[in-house]
């Protein structure tokens, strides 16, 4: 085993449709049956599984690649009861490296629809959790998750991969704390009751906002929203002479023409001794005369302008992710070398197992041909058998030890194997 | 021996510079912890080269241009670094390390002549004077630093174009608020500096109309300015843009100043 042969087998939301994707999904409870059962295959050593909404992976270290991959093929096709021929296209297979710098991909969020998002290493963490609890991972799969995971950190430190919001909820939340810095001690006024306003409302109340007006133009839904929101109603002619209270506004009615005027704004700001306010107007018609943006400490985005700032996000995420791809090159070829390290054990006591064989078998013939012999004679040409064996074998083993701590330790460990003959 | 650790000093801020600056764009950790390392190697060369003259001169470093420049960086330095630990003002360095270098290095080019100074009463006023004014100087930068940051963080707010600069700097609440409270402390220091300068005026030349006016009047308007910022805000709602304009107007005479007075 001079390789680690570690393989990969999966589908995602880019090679598989979401009828497909969602048939092959391992939920909870079957996950642990399905490891179990691939840890009954004698081709298979370790195995994970890994199934998300948008993926389903199955991570394995195999005794033989080709043959690995093509197990774990058939497992999932006859798992899900799926015709093998069916699913070939749409499966990815990757192998030793490439699935090393698959996972990491996967884990660091490069390889996820909105890239940079957060959940997906908690998921990788929870599959591996699994996995180990039923030891069906071992040494390899342990060590390339627990370095995916160190990976991925590396990569949301180092990287601006997640520091931008790619949505408008979490680019509005985003700015508000650019303005205000920490949101508890302010406030959020809602004029209108829209979905996306609601949302938007929700998101700042997650990050701390605790006092929350509501105004509408039927009163019952601004009761409403405020008993879900846990503030408090406004009627809708109440909303301009409470305006100076509020730090944060999110418009979102159905107005056909400005509801909040500048010189309203510049009373509310009179009123607050320059305190800013951040307007949010998420209402198309637009509901805040645009002007307002040009009055000091007052911030004013659209639907138009907070679109505009998630797509220079994106772009941006897009960008870190190169940088990201260059923490994860340098990091698989760390994981490489620890594997040809550590491969160099199984490659020693094959060899000597090799040598061994062949001395028992040189020993039966000989005594076979001299059964003169005493026991003790028997047992001294047994004893020097051993120690020319052991004496032959050992500098080798002691240079190849070595050797596998070095860049070029694979190729000893090629060679030794193809010069013993160790992999038939 | 003083040309070595003056280097030293010079060098380490130059560094730390350029770190923070490298760390503002590229946010790579390890900058940062070199950029601190070179600031604490540079403000040891300092406070030693600071040591040295006072031992050369045998009086504290306010007495010719080249000490007072000496001084006001060194204390830029050490109410940076009490800012940091307090605040936690992320990249106030990639600001006030650039400011300190220039100094310093600006003051490279003075004269170092010392000049000897005989011991009396007006002595401890003007000793009194000069460290009263350069704390509340040292205050000073550190509001200029906020300011160009409130100012570079509003316009990309305002102007909806979030650059780089948007992420890595903090919010406009926090800058403002620096700027408020480093104002609040420095501008009474400067009042009492201010004052007591002009005791030593009067106990040096017994009368205050021999003041030269051509070094008092800029003065006088770096307290008006601060003035204005500081009771602007406590009782009209000054704040935000026009409190960091006002801060960066106030250093700029500060700059002119102490210009005047070289």
């Amino acid at each position: 085993m001079a390789e680690p042969n570690l393989v990969m087998v999966g589908v995602n939301h880019r090679t598989t449709p979401v009828e497909i994707r969602e048939r092959l999904a391992f939920t909870r409870g079957k996950i642990e049956s399905s490891l179990e059962k691939l840890v009954g295959y004698p081709e298979i050593v370790e195995n994970l599984i890994l199934s998300t909404c948008n993926r389903v992976e199955i991570y394995a270290r195999v005794s033989n690649c080709d043959a690995g991959i093509n197990l774990l093929k058939q497992f999932v096709s006859e798992y899900h009861n799926l015709p093998l021929s069916e699913l070939n296209k749409f499966f990815y297979c990757y192998r030793d490296e490439q699935a090393v710098e698959h996972l990491f991909r996967v884990s660091s969020s490069l390889d996820s629809m909105v890239l940079g998002e957060a959940q997906i290493l908690g998921q990788v963490k929870d599959a591996y959790s699994t996995a180990r609890a039923l030891r069906s991972t071992g040494m390899v799969l342990n060590q390339l998750f627990e370095k995916a995971f160190s990976v991925a950190k590396r990569v949301r430190e180092e990287t601006g991969i997640a520091e931008r919001g790619v949505s408008i909820s979490s680019a509005a939340v985003e700015l508000a704390r650019k303005i205000f810095e920490d949101l508890e001690n302010h406030s959020v006024m809602l004029v209108g009751t829209g979905e996306m306003a609601e949302l938007a409302a929700k998101h700042l109340i997650s990050y701390g906002v605790k006092t929350v007006y509501v105004a509408s133009r039927t009163y019952e839904r601004a009761v409403k929203l405020a008993t879900d929101l846990n503030g408090c109603a406004l009627g809708f002619d109440q909303f301009e002479e409470e305006l100076h209270r509020a730090d944060i506004v999110i418009t979102s009615t159905a107005a056909p023409t400005f509801i909040i005027k500048q010189a309203m704004v510049e009373r509310a700001i009179q009123q607050r001794k320059n305190k800013p306010i951040f307007f949010i107007d998420i209402a198309v018609p637009r509901d805040i005369e645009p002007g307002v943006n040009d009055l000091e400490n007052v911030y004013l985005y659209d639907i138009d302008d907070l679109e505009g700032v998630v797509n220079a996000n994106i772009k941006e995420r897009e960008k870190e992710a190169e940088s990201a791809m260059e923490i994860i090159t340098s990091e698989v070829k760390k994981f490489n070398n620890w594997v040809v390290a550590l491969d160099a054990v199984p490659t020693i006591v094959e060899m000597r197992n090799r040598a061994e064989n062949i001395r028992r078998r040189e020993m039966e013939k000989t005594l076979r041909k001299m059964p003169h012999l005493s026991r003790e004679d028997q047992s001294a040409i047994e004893r020097m058998t051993s120690t020319i064996i052991n004496k032959i074998l050992h500098k080798p083993t002691v240079n190849l030890k070595k050797q596998t701590q070095s860049q070029e330790g694979h190729v000893y460990l090629k060679a030794i194997r193809h010069l013993f003959h160790l992999d038939d | 021996m003083g040309k070595i650790v003056f280097n030293t000093a010079i060098i380490g801020y130059l560094g730390a510079s350029v770190g923070y600056f490298i760390y503002l764009v590229y946010r790579r950790p390890l900058v940062s912890t070199f950029a601190a390392g070179a600031v604490g190697v540079a403000l040891f060369a300092h406070t030693v080269l600071i040591g040295l003259r006072s031992m050369e001169t045998g009086h504290g470093p306010y007495t010719t241009p080249f000490e007072v420049g000496l001084f006001l960086a060194w204390l830029i330095v050490v109410v940076f670094f009490v800012t940091e630990w307090k605040y936690h003002i992320k990249d106030l360095g990639s600001f006030v390390i650039p400011l300190v270098f220039v100094i310093l290095l600006f003051s490279g080019f003075l004269s170092q002549e010392v000049t000897l100074v005989e011991k009396s009463e007006s002595q401890f006023w003007l000793t009194l004077h000069r460290t009263l004014s350069a704390l509340g100087y040292a205050a000073f930068s550190i509001a200029f630093a906020a300011g160009i940051m409130y100012l570079i963080q509003e316009h990309q707010v305002k102007s909806k174009k979030l650059g780089i600069m948007y992420f890595r700097m903090p919010s406009l609440e926090v800058l403002d608020d620096l700027n408020f409270k480093v104002i609040t402390i420095g501008f009474p220091l400067f009042t009492l500096g201010f004052l007591t300068g002009a005791i030593w005026n009067v106990k040096m030349q017994q009368g205050l109309l021999h003041w030269d006016l051509l070094k008092t009047w800029p003065l006088v308007i770096v307290w008006v300015v601060y003035g204005l910022v500081f009771f602007g805000r406590l009782f009209a709602g000054l704040r935000g843009k026009k409190a960091a304009q006002g801060a960066i107007l106030g250093f700029v005479a500060v700059i002119s100043t102490y210009f005047l007075h070289v």
